[in-house]
Order: C-alpha cells, then sequence, then structure tokens
C-alpha cells in the first residue's frame, strides 16, 4: 500500500518533469539548440495563471488556455528576438544565453510577484479521494490526466497536421526542407511557442503542489537530467525519464537518508551516462560528414 | 530573356573563394548542364541560386526578378525545385510525407493528383509509400529527391549529381526519367554532374568548370566533341601516330 501510494505521487511528479523535459527536447530536436530557461519559463507560466486567476479573478478553464496562449506568444518572440539573431554562434555562446534568460525572468517575476511562495487558485488544491485505503490529491490525477491529454495532443499533431510533419521534417534535415520552401525560421518560431506553452501548462499544474515562486522553475535542471535519460532527442523518452527521475525520488526520499532524494535525479543521470549514455529511447540520428 | 540569369557571382566559403564570376544562362525548357570535376565550384553555384549562400558579388535573376540573397524557402515558392547532392530525403518521415513536403508551399488542390503523378514516374516509390525515406535503397531515394521536388510543380529544378553513387543501370534510368520530366512537364533542368556522358547526352547546353570559373562553354554536342571535353572528362583518348602521348598535356583553356 505504502508503496502504491508513493508511486502515485512519484508518477504525478514524474510527469512535471517529463513536461519540461518535453520542452527540452522539443527545441533540442528542431534547432540543435538547449534552452536552460525552460524551468523558468515553467515558472513564468504559473505566476501569469497566478496574476490571470487569483487576481484578475478569471474562471479556471479561462485561465489555463489564456495562460497557454500568452506563454505561448512569448515563446516565439523570445525565439524571433534572442535566439534567431543567434544563427551560426558557436553552440557556447546560445547556451549562455539560454542560461543568462533564465536568471533574467527570475530577477523580472521576483520584481513583479516578490519572493515569498503564492498559492494558485486551483479546482484541483486540497481535495482528495480515497480509493481502497489509498489517498490521492485531485492535483495529482489533474497532472497525470493532464500530461497524458498534452502527450496525446502533441501525438496527434506531429502525425497528423501538415504544420507538425514539417517540423518533423525540418528537425529531420533542415537544408531539405528550406528546399522544398517549409518557412524552417517560423518553424523554429512556433517550436518555440509550443515548448513555453508545455511548460506553462506544467507550471499550471504543478502550483497546487508544491506553490508558486520566482525559485520553482530550478526543477528545470532535474528535468534535463530527466530529457537525457529518456534519450536527448526522444519526445516518449523525456516523458518516461521524467516518471523514472519523479518514482526514484519518493523511493529515495523514504527508504534512504535524508537527502539523498535531492540528489537521486543526478545520481540517476549519472549511472545512465556510465551505462547507457544514448538512453533509453536513443534515436538513430544520422550524421553526415 | 533566359528563365535564369547568373551574372558575375562570386561565392565565399569564408575567406575560400569558391565561385570566381561565374556567369551562366538557363533558357526555357532547355536541360543545361554544368561539368567539372571535384571542387569546382557546381554544388556551390546551385546553392547560391537556391539561396542556402550568398553571393559577395553578382546578381541572379529568375524569371525577371531578382533572387539574389533571398532565403531558400522564398527562392522555392517562387518555382526553383533543388534537388541537393546526396538525396537528403527526410530519413524518418514516410515516402508518401516526404513527398506531401515537396508539396508544401502549394495551396492548390491538386497535390494527390501530383502524388499518383510521381508513383507513374516512379513505380518503385509506389510500392513503398508507407515505407520511412531512410529504409529506401540509395535509387529509391534518388528518385524520391526527384519526385519530392517535383511535388512543388517547379518551373527549374537544379539537380546535383542525381547519379551519385548509382549503379550504371539506375543512372541511365535517372537520366530518362529527367529527360521524360523535361519533355512531358516542361521542367527546365539544370544538372550538375560528373558523369560527364550522362550529362552530355541529356543536356542541350554545357557550361565546363574549374576552380571556381567557367571555361568552356557550347552545345552539348559541340562539347562531346571537343577534344579536351574527351580527354579529361571522357577518358577517350587520342592516340598519337607513334602511339606516344605528349609529355605535357595542356588544357586550351589554360
Amino acid at each position: 500500500m505504502e508503496v502504491l501510494q508513493l508511486l502515485i505521487s512519484g508518477v504525478s511528479q514524474g510527469c512535471v518533469y517529463g513536461l519540461i523535459a518535453l520542452g527540452f527536447v522539443l527545441i533540442y530536436k528542431a534547432t540543435e539548440m538547449v534552452n536552460f530557461a525552460q524551468g523558468d519559463i515553467m515558472m513564468l507560466g504559473a505566476f501569469v495563471a497566478f496574476s490571470l486567476g487569483n487576481l484578475a479573478g478569471l474562471p479556471f478553464v479561462v485561465v489555463f488556455v489564456l495562460t497557454l496562449v500568452i506563454m505561448g506568444a512569448l515563446g516565439m518572440a523570445l525565439e524571433r528576438g534572442l535566439l534567431r539573431p543567434m544563427i551560426g554562434e558557436p553552440p557556447f555562446a546560445v547556451l549562455m544565453l539560454t542560461i543568462g534568460l533564465g536568471f533574467v525572468i527570475r530577477a523580472i517575476a521576483g520584481a513583479i510577484w516578490g519572493n515569498q511562495p503564492r498559492a494558485l487558485d486551483s479546482p484541483f488544491a486540497g481535495e482528495i479521494v480515497e480509493l481502497g485505503g489509498l489517498i490521492i490529491g485531485y492535483e495529482n490525477i489533474a497532472i497525470v490526466v493532464g500530461t497524458a491529454l498534452l502527450c496525446a495532443l502533441l501525438f496527434l499533431f506531429f502525425r497528423f497536421t501538415r504544420i507538425g510533419i514539417a517540423m518533423q521534417a525540418a528537425s529531420q534535415n533542415q537544408l531539405a526542407a528550406f528546399y522544398l520552401g517549409i518557412p524552417v525560421k517560423r518553424v523554429f518560431s512556433l517550436v518555440w511557442g509550443i515548448s513555453a506553452a508545455i511548460a506553462a501548462a506544467a507550471g499550471i499544474l504543478v502550483a497546487p503542489v508544491s506553490l508558486i515562486d520566482p525559485l520553482m522553475g530550478l526543477v528545470g535542471i532535474k528535468a534535463f537530467a530527466a530529457a537525457i535519460v529518456g534519450g536527448f532527442g526522444s519526445l516518449p523518452g523525456a516523458i518516461v525519464g521524467g516518471l523514472i527521475i519523479g518514482i526514484a525520488e519518493q523511493f529515495v526520499g523514504l527508504y534512504l537518508p535524508a537527502g539523498l532524494s535531492e540528489v537521486s535525479a543526478f545520481v540517476i543521470l549519472l549511472a545512465m551516462l556510465f551505462l547507457r549514455p544514448e538512453g533509453i529511447f536513443a534515436t538513430l540520428q544520422q550524421k553526415k560528414v | 530573356m533566359a528563365l535564369l540569369n547568373l551574372r558575375n557571382i562570386e561565392t565565399y566559403y569564408g575567406p575560400v573563394m569558391a565561385i570566381r564570376g561565374v556567369s551562366l544562362e538557363v533558357a526555357e525548357s532547355s536541360i543545361v548542364t554544368i561539368l567539372g570535376a571535384n571542387g569546382a565550384g557546381k554544388t556551390t553555384v546551385l546553392k547560391t541560386i537556391s539561396g542556402a549562400m550568398e553571393p559577395q558579388k553578382g546578381k541572379v535573376t529568375f524569371d525577371d526578378q531578382d533572387i539574389t540573397s533571398r532565403d531558400p524557402d522564398r527562392v522555392a515558392r517562387l518555382g526553383i525545385g533543388h534537388v541537393p547532392e546526396g538525396r537528403e530525403i527526410f530519413p524518418f518521415l514516410t515516402v508518401e510525407e516526404n513527398l506531401r513536403m515537396g508539396a508544401f508551399a502549394r495551396k492548390d488542390r491538386g497535390v494527390a493528383a501530383d502524388i499518383d503523378l510521381v508513383y507513374g514516374y516512379f513505380p518503385a516509390l509506389a510500392e513503398r509509400r508507407k515505407l520511412a525515406g531512410g529504409f529506401l535503397s540509395g535509387g529509391q531515394q534518388q528518385m524520391l529527391a526527384i519526385g519530392r521536388a517535383l511535388m512543388a510543380r517547379p518551373k527549374l529544378m537544379l539537380l546535383d549529381e542525381p547519379s551519385l553513387g548509382l549503379s550504371p543501370r539506375l543512372v541511365a534510368e535517372i537520366a530518362g526519367i529527367v529527360k521524360r520530366l523535361n519533355e512531358e512537364q516542361k521542367v527546365t533542368m539544370l544538372l550538375v554532374e560528373q558523369n560527364a556522358r550522362m550529362a552530355l547526352d541529356l543536356g542541350d547546353y554545357g557550361y565546363v568548370m574549374e576552380v571556381g570559373r567557367i571555361v568552356m562553354e557550347d552545345t552539348c554536342e559541340r562539347l562531346a566533341g571537343a577534344t579536351d571535353i574527351k580527354e579529361f572528362y571522357l577518358g577517350m583518348k587520342d592516340q598519337g601516330v607513334r602511339g606516344r602521348r605528349r609529355w605535357k598535356q595542356r588544357k586550351t583553356w589554360r
């Protein structure tokens, strides 16, 4: 029973890691850049939802949709304004830029909303359901169901829509996509928009569990580990990696000495890099010489 | 006015000058070929036309529009289909998805009909429409790359070494298709080749490039008869009267 209980909270925490990792992987696959501000974009999304919900008093569904739209637009603007001028610069410059971007977002969020933790008004907060001795919080159910829905939506988008297939095409062979008249630059913007929206969704879903403060985006580092464990470049891998780390944290927290739970994500990451550096779902990336 | 016109193009790879002042013309519904050895700059000429590389100097005109330094996706939309060297298909998309991507810029309803048209030209692709592009053989991938470019209904096709790495039988097959596309679909072709025999058989007009310059141009018929071309590109040697070769072969343009 205890194991099941841990499993449930592990899965819901893992879903949050997975969603952020999804953003990492999406951007990496399409543009071969790593956006280290992904976690901070999640935090910003949570604060935007806080402003719309708690301060403006809009109903939750409206808040959810509006936040995703706003954050999506912001993601596209970031790509257009900050990342596109960096095309052709060395990768570490882009890396530094996104790390710096994370700091800036944290500082701005602190200046606007303050540094004390806030609670988002959410219909899922605090409610529980008892199921044969198991106690499951509504917020945990919301996270799991929300993640599953988002993944299904993404799958359908990439599998069946013209622009979704074009995104795959652009990530598989950028130059060939250009030659076919696919507006690769706009596709990149869109990828950033989608990643930011997914991160924002993660922020809203996790808000009832972890409260919102400017430093909540630091879980992005664990999500990054999750993305690597899953095989950087695989979308299902990102979710699976997130789940592995989320579940492991819960069990380590209970059965091993205190404090180890926090580092377990990185222990798993290291173990993974030793045993199977390409990750669980390694995609065969063909690189031309 | 020719369909495509290059005036005095100079293109650099960093500090290296790859194209040293190239001018050429491609007349509507003709097949024009560029011959040359490795590193002559043939591919760079094509990349400069389609906008993947920016020329430092010179002007590219297509269909009476100046397209110098335009983004490749915008050039493609004007009706230039670039079939890059080494096929460059999308390995994880199916054959049919690859073809659909070729029609990405199109808004009309003729796409499905054109997919059938491509399958008509390349029956091997029709049998494998649900297969990922990466699982195709080299020849099939080349067919897919040509078919994909055809899906955009281009006025001009840039073919970069379609014979690369293919067996002689497949080379002949591809050559036949290129000829048919030119005649039946009225697609103008600019063909870059190292396989000089194929190129000269196919082409109406030809340019010969060497280290970034055009050193010779003529109708393909006359090029095929020229001594230099015969010797250096077709591998035919005129034996001297006494069966001796001159010690130092000079090309006429040197």
